[in-house]
């Protein structure tokens, strides 16, 4: 691991990866998405709106995995003061937020014809808003310091702190009585899903899930080439600045 | 010890020597609880409704407004480095700040606790349990706003930012704390809550601090 921590390396190796893996990442996710949303059947109870499902079920799925991933990567920048990880960090959250706000949005959609609600105050929604909060503020916060040192050692406090946070996302519907189902695809025995929908749903959070990571290779690239062209031109300034 | 000691007796000091900044605090939470019967009307049954969720959000508040000041002053005279250097872990000079902001903003929101509960015509019977409520809320935002006052320092936005960073945090609060009310309100036993937000303050209490102490580390 720590050989890739080395931003000339790690911009080496993406660098002939990131073609093939947006080529991936696209043809999953088109895959998935034509699957899902024109082959696979209708539910015999919800009719079409079932077909949301594929987009929010992998969203909320990347919402947690991705919040886990920051708290890990997080644990790496301050342990081993890896400035990739810092980097990775910054231009995770943003895409986490995203990621957060689609599933919310979606869910939102959702609930109108299920429930007859945009939102109910449930364990699990409300949790879910907690989480899109700390993705906020994980985003700000790493942002808010002249000094990005700085920025990005509270930032990974803050996503150590937040992690509490994702256990009670994951269990709420088991904790309490609530008005969003429980857990039917990751469950010990076997999904409670249809293959005809399980399949497409697996290959659109497959496919969500590539291009969530190729959006995250892309901007921790962006981001490792912006702080060079800063240093260069710290040292330019510099140079011009000696006396001659 | 002596150390914790010192570092908890300065805070102290320092809101006894500056009434007005305590008495604020206080003042705000009062006016905020007065400000719920201009929005939703003054029918009593309303208000009683509304008195657990309105008291808790508003004691919060109240309690956010010394937090961004906490290091802020210390920070810019040096002071917090010499702190540092003291020999005290970062950890405990946390817990110190923390349990002065609580002694300093906490405690008289609960002497004024109240004056806003009957403001707000919560039930006489559901007092007992909102002092108890609100004294367990605010000390976990006293935890949880530490470690946030800390995060923030130095940071552009810091006052803007540390309501964004700590209020999330605290939403378990309000709803146990506001259930717990609401139970003693309608004559329940409202003990299930407050010993929910008993073990939030347990979480809070070990965690909080060495969160801050991390963060006053990276300053």
């Amino acid at each position: 691991m720590h050989r890739f921590a080395n931003p000339g390396r790690f911009l080496r190796l993406t660098d002939a990866w990131m073609p093939w893996l947006w080529a991936l990442a696209i043809a999953v996710t088109a895959a998935g998405a034509y699957w899902a949303l024109v082959v696979s059947p209708t539910d015999w109870q919800q009719g079409e709106t079932v077909r949301i499902m594929y987009v929010h079920v992998p969203m909320a799925w990347l919402a947690m995995g991705g919040y886990t991933g920051l708290a890990i990567v997080s644990i790496m920048s301050l342990i081993w003061r890896h400035p990739l990880a810092d980097l990775t960090a910054r231009e995770l959250s943003p895409v986490g937020a995203a990621a957060t706000a689609l599933c919310l949005a979606t869910g939102s959609l959702w609930g109108k014809p299920m429930w007859g609600t945009w939102w109910v105050w449930d364990a699990r929604l409300t949790s879910v808003l907690v989480l899109f909060f700390l993705w906020l503020g994980h985003a700000a916060l790493v942002r808010a310091f002249d000094d990005t040192e700085r920025g990005a050692r509270a930032g990974a406090i803050l996503a150590l702190v937040g992690i509490v946070n994702i256990p009670i996302v994951k269990f709420s519907v088991d904790w309490w009585n609530t008005l969003h189902q429980p857990a039917s695809v990751t469950r010990l025995d076997a999904p409670g899903m249809h293959v005809d929908m399980l399949y497409p749903l697996l290959t659109c959070a497959l496919g969500f899930t590539l291009l969530f990571a190729v959006v995250v290779l892309a901007r921790t690239r962006a981001a490792v080439m912006e702080r060079r062209v800063r240093a260069l031109e710290m040292a330019r300034a510099r140079r011009l600045d000696a006396p001659q | 010890m002596s150390a914790f000691l010192a570092v908890f007796r300065r805070e102290v000091q320092l809101a006894l020597r500056h009434p007005a900044d305590t008495l604020a605090a206080v003042l705000f939470f009062v006016l905020v609880c007065a400000l719920f019967p201009f929005g939703v009307g003054p029918a009593p049954e309303t208000l009683a409704r509304i008195a657990p969720g309105a008291l808790l959000a508003a004691a919060l508040l109240a309690a956010l407004l010394p937090l961004d000041r906490l290091f802020g002053a210390e920070a810019e005279d040096g002071s917090l480095e010499q702190l540092l250097l003291s020999g005290l872990p970062p950890a405990a000079l946390a817990m110190a700040k923390a349990l002065g902001h609580w002694v300093t903003t906490g405690l008289p929101l609960l002497a004024a606790t109240p004056m806003a509960a009957a403001m707000l015509n919560l039930p006489t019977e559901a007092w007992g349990a909102a002092v108890i409520a609100l004294a367990l809320a605010t000390a976990i935002l006293s935890l949880f706003g530490t470690a946030g006052a800390a995060l923030t320092l130095g940071a552009r936005r810091g006052g803007v930012l540390l309501p964004l960073l700590v209020l999330p945090l605290a939403i378990p609060a309000v709803i146990f704390g506001a259930a717990g009310i609401e139970a003693a309100a309608a004559g329940l036993e409202p003990r299930p809550y407050l010993l929910l937000l008993g073990a939030l303050l347990a979480l809070a209490l070990p965690m909080a601090p060495l969160a801050a102490g991390a963060a006053l580390r990276a300053e």
